[in-house]
């Protein structure tokens, strides 16, 4: 167990470390930062100053050295745009974003996993299909298509929900929605292939013909054996697929989370904001599936007590 | 004998038994995604030809304008017109053409890129290996959203870029696949019966393991370019994508979303596009996928 959490966490920091490398020397190849804070038409002294406030005088590794010293000091430059500190802005986005998420995944889960189930235990009758259908269209139907419909129904046709921001609980249903839509999909089908992997073995027959009812059988020996499966594609799949979907739904319907200051700082080349935020939420997905990971590991006696 | 008159008949008529298979062993819903398929494929050919107008030609008089049967409608001007007095049909025809196009492309480089890198992968073994299942890994790891819009915002959005990032996207699961099946083959007698001969690590990549793989690599080709029509479109509609006035369904969605109170056409019009290009391709690719998973089948 130890052995495979040391591996894990190796794993994760040198990612990490690939990632932070990757992001700073990529967005150094754009060329000066400084004709994105000001553009043209500003004389030579002034461009020398801006180019000492911002800490590009400096040669290129000296900046990386100071940029993977500011994980240490948490000094991580100003935006060009609003002119303050990067990590505050950043910061004021996450718990929105952090909002959005778990309520998106808390539905997911809620509708995802009674449907997978049902469509296993129904997977040669109509209910069956019924289910996949559903699953089929949420996965092809891309998230800023049903969210331009929902709001063209339900907020424009008949005036029954808000569109933008996060004010009201009311303001929370459309990107919800909008955010589970895919992932529910995915995890419907995964949640069936588990289970269905589990419902034809030995066991079940066993558990069967002990006399157990069928809602023990399918849940108690069913679901519990196929969890395991599903929390793993919970955290791989699951995770990037959100935090993909976040910053897409929050782009709709101007959410104030890091998603939407994400592409709002790829279209104004905010550098400084663009480069932390992405680093912010690559850092995220990879702390969820490192920690799932180890969930998973802890799950399987196999690796627990050591013998894999 | 019926396989030995396929087999001398002229190429043609061989595909045209091929295709008469496929189409025997397709259900309602998979000949309709055939149907439709092919009907995209077609009209985004030849866009130039079928569409009514210039896609970027502006007409002040003509702005905002329903769509046929609708009260102020324009002759001429079919499924309406947008902000700009342009033609939608023609727009979301040379959308169609431009987002088929990016994700031919796109898919192609993909497959191109990880499939040569999974098969090097898997055949040297060792520290080249770990190296590129590292970078696999590390692509895993991020969602490609943030990586495409890290490098439109580095390099802008020009549709070179667009492709560069298209191309980029998906990679690593034809490395993934590649470098399993290659482990699997190489392990086989077959194999080695031919380095027993002599035949040089190329000729045993190209012409012993790579025929075995064309399989689950033409799934997951297909697979990947309604993830890339995805993609693309979202990235357009983010306002990421290729830049106006050039159309693709995408940046229509994005752009016309402002008019979405007073004229929705402009948005439904390439939103139904987009649906019915990646219902069809994901409808195919799943049912490419269930014939070749021999394992599917049951299911």
């Amino acid at each position: 167990m130890l052995r495979h959490i040391t591996r894990t966490l190796f794993k994760m920091v040198v990612t990490l470390f690939v990632i932070v490398t990757l992001v700073f020397f990529a967005t150094r190849l754009s060329g000066d930062p400084i004709d994105y804070v000001v553009g043209q038409g500003i004389t030579q002294e002034d461009r020398d100053l801006l180019t000492r406030y911002y800490g590009l005088d400096a040669s290129i590794w000296e900046q990386y050295v100071r940029f993977l010293g500011s994980f240490v000091d948490g000094q991580f430059g100003l935006s060009f745009v609003e002119r303050r500190p990067v990590a505050d802005i950043v910061a004021e986005r996450i718990w929105p974003s952090l909002q959005l998420l778990l309520s998106g995944v808390a539905l997911t889960i809620l509708v995802a996993i009674p449907l997978g189930i049902l469509a296993a235990i129904h997977r040669s009758d109509w209910i069956g299909s019924t289910v996949m259908t559903i699953a089929f269209i949420g996965y092809a139907v891309p998230n800023f298509v049903l969210a331009v419909f929902m709001v063209l129904v339900f907020a424009f046709t008949l005036n029954w929900l808000p569109v933008v921001g996060n004010a009201t609980a009311w303001h929370f249903i459309m990107p919800t929605i909008t955010l589970a839509a895919g992932l529910i999909a995915a995890l419907t089908r995964f949640t069936r292939n588990a289970m269905l992997d589990v419902l034809s073995q030995d066991f079940m027959r066993t558990a069967r013909a002990k006399g157990l009812s069928e809602a023990v059988v399918v849940l108690k020996h069913g679901f519990s054996n196929a969890s395991i499966t599903i929390l793993s594609v919970l955290g791989l799949q699951i995770a990037g697929l959100a935090a993909a979907g976040n910053v897409v739904v929050e782009a709709i319907f101007a959410w104030p989370g890091i998603g939407d200051l994400l592409v709002n700082a790829a279209i104004l080349r905010d550098f400084p904001v663009l480069q932390f935020a992405v680093l912010a939420v690559a850092f995220a997905v990879i702390i969820v599936n490192g920690a799932i990971d180890m969930a998973y590991a802890y799950a399987d006696p196999r690796i627990r007590l050591g013998r894999a | 004998m019926a396989e030995a008159a396929i087999g001398t008949a002229p190429v043609h008529s061989r595909l045209l038994a091929g295709s008469r298979r496929v189409w025997t062993e397709a259900n309602g819903i998979q000949r309709a995604a055939i149907v439709v398929a092919v009907l995209l494929l077609i009209v985004a050919a030849f866009a130039p030809f079928i569409a009514p107008h210039e896609p970027t030609a502006q007409s002040l008089i003509a702005r905002l304008r329903p769509p046929f049967g609708f009260e102020r409608y324009k002759d001429g001007y079919l499924l309406g017109t947008d902000e700009l007095g342009r033609d939608v049909l023609s727009r979301s025809l040379h959308g169609l053409q431009l987002t088929l196009i990016l994700a031919a492309l796109g898919a192609t480089i993909g497959l191109v890129l990880g499939g040569t890198l999974g098969l090097v992968s898997g055949i040297a073994g060792g520290i080249v290996d770990d190296v590129i299942m590292g970078a696999v890994d590390a692509q895993i790891a991020i969602p490609f959203t943030l990586i495409a819009l890290l490098t439109l915002a580095i390099f802008g959005s020009s549709i070179e870029v667009m492709v560069l990032v298209l191309g980029l996207y998906g990679w690593e699961h034809y490395a993934r696949i590649v470098r399993g099946e290659v482990r699997r083959l190489m392990a086989m007698p077959f194999i080695e019966a031919a380095r027993a001969a002599g035949a040089s690590g190329g000729r045993i990549a190209f012409r012993h393991v790579l025929p075995n793989i064309v399989s689950p690599l033409v799934v997951q080709f297909t697979l990947s370019i309604s993830n890339i029509v995805l993609l693309e479109s979202t990235l357009s509609f983010l306002g990421m994508g290729v830049q106006p006035p050039t159309a693709t369904l995408g940046s229509m969605v994005g752009i016309g979303r402002d008019y979405l109170p007073t004229a929705p056409w402009i948005v439904i019009v390439p939103a139904v596009t987009i649906l019915l290009v990646t219902f069809a391709v994901q409808i195919l690719g799943d049912w490419l996928r269930d014939r070749a998973d021999v394992r599917l089948r049951g299911r």
